[in-house]
Order: structure tokens, then sequence, then C-alpha cells
């Protein structure tokens, strides 16, 4: 992989807890095939899977892009969907807006984007509301 | 979530548990922790690799998190039915699911009462 950037780019549809994590284990088996170390590959996993399941339960559809180089890897997820009114509410671990439904599926613990957030070098988030939310995620190889 | 240190395998896991496995894995699989919880954010907060998930949410969401945070295995407490897209899920996987009659907590209890036991086989 050296000099080279490896890219791809995988659709998310909201509501469809059925291939919820989908996405995110493609990524997961990307990141293996290309030997990226355990640990990144688990950061990068886990923030890739929560950003995934936020755009299944609160968006309409989304894309997930990931960019992989010898130094660090990229993942950038943008929705279509209600977007987020107060960032810094949504950032507190343990605030939700969780619905019965998501909660059966074992979510809604309010601990998605701190999550990401836990697991990233470099996190950023923009949201729109009426529009949607985009997320960039960067976890370094060294 | 409470997650506690391990000096178990999968099989030892099946023996203390009375469980019975669904899928299998390497009987001898470590499992370096073991953390019980039905939230999976919780999980993906405070598990780490390698540890066994003891949960009543018996769903593919429960396989996905063991798989994206590389946990050693899942086991269903209080006999919950389990549907075949999640052990298909689980094959395809390759993550290790067993099912036991207990409660969480007493699952959760007689694994912690294994780990405080004199070192020995279970």
């Amino acid at each position: 992989m050296a000099g080279n950037e490896i890219r791809r780019a995988y659709a998310v549809h909201g509501g469809d807890y059925a291939n919820g994590g989908r996405a995110s284990t493609a990524i997961k088996d990307l990141l293996k095939a290309l030997a990226v170390r355990a640990d990144v590959i688990r950061r990068v996993a886990i923030a890739a899977y929560e950003a995934e399941m936020n755009v299944v339960m609160y968006a309409r559809r989304g894309t997930m892009a990931i960019s992989v180089t010898p130094a660090r890897v990229t993942v950038e997820v943008s929705d279509e969907g209600p977007g987020i009114p107060d960032i810094g509410l949504a950032m507190q671990e343990g605030w939700s807006t969780a619905t019965p439904e998501m909660r059966e599926m074992g979510f809604g613990a309010g601990m998605g984007l701190p999550n990401i957030q836990r697991n990233s070098d470099e996190f950023r988030i923009v949201s729109e509301v009426g529009r949607g939310t985009r997320l960039f995620i960067q976890v370094a190889m060294v | 979530m409470a997650v506690g240190e391990a000096g178990l395998t999968l099989d030892d896991v099946c023996r203390v548990l009375d469980a019975e496995t669904l899928v299998p894995g390497r009987p001898e699989a470590p499992v370096q922790s073991i953390g019980a919880a039905d939230l999976m954010s919780d999980v993906l907060a405070l598990g780490t690799a390698g540890m066994l998930l003891l949960t009543g949410l018996a769903t593919t969401q429960a396989i996905r998190t063991a798989t994206v945070a590389d946990l050693v295995g899942v086991v269903f407490v209080r006999n919950k039915p389990v549907g075949e897209e999640v052990l298909a899920l689980a094959r395809d996987s390759g993550v290790p699911v067993m099912r036991t009659h207990l409660t969480l907590f007493e699952a959760a209890g007689r694994l912690y009462a294994q780990l405080r036991a004199p070192r020995g086989r279970p």
C-alpha cells in the first residue's frame, strides 16, 4: 500500500436495522486485508459502526466513504436526515433521543457520538437541521 | 456494564454456565475479560478485545458489536430464542455463540465466582 490511497464507499439505508453494521464490517474486513494494525482496525470499526447505526436509526439514507493511506484511515459519513439541533448536547454521554424501537435493538444509550470521538484522533461533525449530518473520523496509523 | 478479568476459556464458560453451543468457536480460546450488558453502545464504550459478552439482546446487532469490538464470543441468557439470521451472521462473522438458561445476574455471578475461585479447572 506504500504511496497509495485506497478508497471505498458504502451506502447505508435509514431504518434498515437488518443490515445495520454491514458497511462497518466491510470496512473492518478491508483494513484486515490491508494488514492494518489491530488496534487501529478496532478503533475505526467501532467508530464506523456507531456512525452507521446513527444513519440507520435517524436518517433517510447515508454514505460511508473510507480512505486508507500509509499514514491514516479516514471515514467520512454523510446522511440525508433531520440533522442535529444541538451538537453540544448530542455529544454529552447519556443524552439520547432514542425511540423504544432503537432501545430494543440495543442502542440509544447516548454513547454513540462520544464513542466515535473517543476512538478518533481527529473528529469533526457538522449538521444542518432539515438536511442532514456529516462526520469526519480519522485514525492515525502510527 | 461490569467487566472483570478472566483466566478462562470458552470451554470453561460453557461448563460453568451449563450452556449450549449454538455457533462453535475454538474451545481453548482464551476469555480475556467478561462483560454483561444489553446496550451495545455501552459494550463499544467499555468493552475490550477478547471480552466475552453476556447479553439478553439476541439480535444481529449483538453479533455486529462482537465483530467490530473483537469480542471472543457472545452468550445469550435466559434461553432467549435466537433467530436463524443471528446464527447465520455469527457463522459468517466467526463469532462463537452460546446460550444459557441462567439469568444475566446468575450467569455473571457464576463467572465472577469462578474468577475468585482457587486457580484450577472449573
